[in-house]
């Protein structure tokens, strides 16, 4: 029997605002508890909120990236239920009109691609943190993210499997940092998801019944969590059981979905409009404003590199963060658009190793763009053969200069003055009589001996590719 | 429509409000009669109209991105019942 596996992610998107979404409180990550949280963020009576013009144009700003709709009128609404870290016993968000409805976002499914839809995104306030170590057999509660903004961002149930949802999620993290609405911080919570995950036969239209993984805070848990929870739902099903639809939670030290105590009464949060709130009413001039201010985005960049003779892989791998993607282009652009390829190589492969090893940031690389352009340049025009280019990248990497100071510095010329290989050949050719055999009696392994023989006699400054040239021409004869 | 025991005592639950045995009856009528005068407005006639959320036709001003409060736990937390460390105290909750 083979089984289909059906995720639709909710993610929460923390806004990068100074301010919260009703009140003048910071939002500032690492404050000492309750410090940011003011009479409307602790529910004093007679506190009334007003909504941050900033949120409500990021939400529209990113409902806009996503082509979605963008409700013109939408509607806060009260969630209610009761807890300690939420003090007014409701949480303010959006039900019935959310701000952004509909849009499509691109992931990277195996070698190709697909296109998921989103339901909504919808904006709302966060709840406070509770500290459930021991206060004296009491519970510690931090008001300051009470009233933090949040995007809450709903996809359709499309993605199939572990690797879909952790693509979706990925691509959606790159974008919402692309765009300058949210840090993306994932360790800070700025950037949490919820999957819904079931399972059905392949060939159903009808979906199965469904479990909730709550607060899956890294790529690799929400894989480790949707593989566990659909292999849980499967072997249920197929031990002729059945799904009870729950909320469940991913411990990583076990590696399984675990159920979360259930309430005796369900849900029901009994939404109503907030009677505080009038309804948002975004202005169409405001809406050309922002699209106006959208910074190009990552879909259509990827396809511009895809036309600048990338591979899809690579194209895809430059606009996974902004900052990647703008200095690939300062790159190109010190390096000229023939180098593109050239280019991406060695940003993708040694600048994004070392980067890395380090842990630094690509906005804070030690080797600036125009600086890797001019290295590339001596590799484009044959003074330096790859691996002396990584050679003098370390070398830049530490802080020793410009490209041309450390090739001049070091003496780091490849050799491809045609007549100096010619001798250097030759001469190795007379030295290496048996080998020379070897190769025309048809031992392949030979002939990269005889390079290995040029190159020690050149210090390794032999243009490879010419040696190879040469030897091949000499050997035929 | 009308309410039944059980609804009034789940809805109590809900809102966190205590409801001796004894009041709900009484509850259970005055809500009873709440609702049969919303019976009275469900029967008009509202096709065509757009349904509002606020009785007020304005919107919702919206206030520039500024933070304005400054803490003020010290004041905040001087009427809490339990507080350590910068933090509320309240009876233990776990998941």
């Amino acid at each position: 029997m083979t089984w289909e596996i059906v995720v639709g992610l909710e993610t929460h998107a923390q806004l990068a605002t100074r301010s919260k979404m009703f009140s003048g409180a910071a939002t500032a990550f690492g404050a000492p508890p309750n410090a940011q949280a003011c009479a409307v963020d602790v529910a004093l009576p007679g506190v009334l909120p007003v909504a941050n013009r900033a949120a409500v144009e990021m939400a529209v700003k990113f409902g806009l990236a996503v082509g979605a709709r963008i409700h013109r009128r939408s509607v806060f609404a009260r969630k209610n239920y009761f807890y300690p870290d939420l003090p007014k016993g409701y949480q303010i968000s959006q039900y019935e009109l959310p701000i952004v409805q509909g849009g499509v976002l691109a992931i990277q499914a195996g070698d190709g691609e697909k296109t998921i839809r989103l339901t909504r995104a919808h904006l709302e306030e966060d709840a406070g943190k509770s500290l459930h170590e021991d206060f004296h057999g009491m519970t510690g509660i931090d008001l300051n993210r009470a009233g933090t903004p949040l995007l809450e961002i709903v996809s359709e149930p499309e993605l199939r499997g572990a690797k879909d949802a952790v693509a979706y999620a990925r691509a959606l993290h790159a974008l919402v940092r692309w765009i300058g609405i949210c840090d993306g911080n994932m360790q800070e919570g700025s950037f949490r998801c919820d999957a819904n995950v079931s399972v059905r036969r392949t060939g159903d239209t009808r979906l199965g019944t469904r479990c909730e993984i709550k607060n899956l805070n890294s790529f690799r848990f929400m894989e480790q969590a949707i593989e566990f929870e659909a292999r849980r739902q499967i072997d249920l099903l197929e031990d002729g059981g059945a799904v009870v639809q729950q909320t469940r939670l991913f411990d990583p030290e076990r590696g399984e979905t675990r159920a979360m105590r259930t309430k005796e009464e369900a849900h029901d949060y009994r939404y109503f409009p907030d009677p505080d709130l009038l309804p948002l009413v975004v202005a169409e001039a405001d809406v050309e404003g922002i699209r106006a201010s959208l910074p190009e985005l990552p879909e259509a960049r990827r396809q511009r590199f895809a036309a600048m003779g990338l591979g899809a892989q690579d194209a895809r791998a430059l606009v996974g963060a902004r900052e990647l993607a703008d200095y690939f282009e300062a790159c190109v652009a010190a390096a000229g658009a023939g180098q593109a390829k050239l280019c991406a190589n060695w940003i993708i492969g040694e600048l994004a190793g070392a980067l890395n090893r380090a842990g630094l940031d690509i906005a804070r690389s030690p080797v600036p763009a125009p600086g890797l352009a001019a290295l590339l340049a001596r590799v484009s025009d044959g003074t330096l053969s790859g691996k002396m280019a990584k050679e003098v990248f370390d070398a830049m990497w530490a802080g020793e200069g410009a490209a041309d100071e450390i090739i001049a510095r070091r003496g780091l010329r490849q050799i491809s003055d045609a007549g100096a290989l010619e001798k250097i050949v030759d001469d190795v050719l007379a030295k290496n009589a048996r080998q020379v055999e070897d190769y025309r009696a048809g031992k392949d392994k030979a002939f990269n001996s005889l390079v290995g023989q040029v190159m020690k006699a050149t210090q390794g400054k032999a243009n490879p590719a010419q040696v190879n040239e040469i030897l091949k021409a000499r050997l035929a004869r | 429509m009308s309410l039944t025991r059980d609804q009034i005592r789940r809805v109590a639950q809900l809102a966190r409000i205590a409801l001796p045995a004894q009041e709900a009856d009484v509850v259970l009528e005055r809500l009873n009669r709440v609702l049969s005068m919303i019976d009275q407005l469900q029967a008009v006639d509202t096709e065509g109209i757009e349904p509002m959320s606020h009785a007020l036709d304005v919107v919702q001003p919206l206030r520039p991105d500024a933070v304005t409060e400054t803490d003020q736990r010290a004041a905040l937390q001087a009427g809490a019942p339990a507080v350590e460390d910068g933090l509320y105290l309240v009876p233990k909750v776990i998941e």
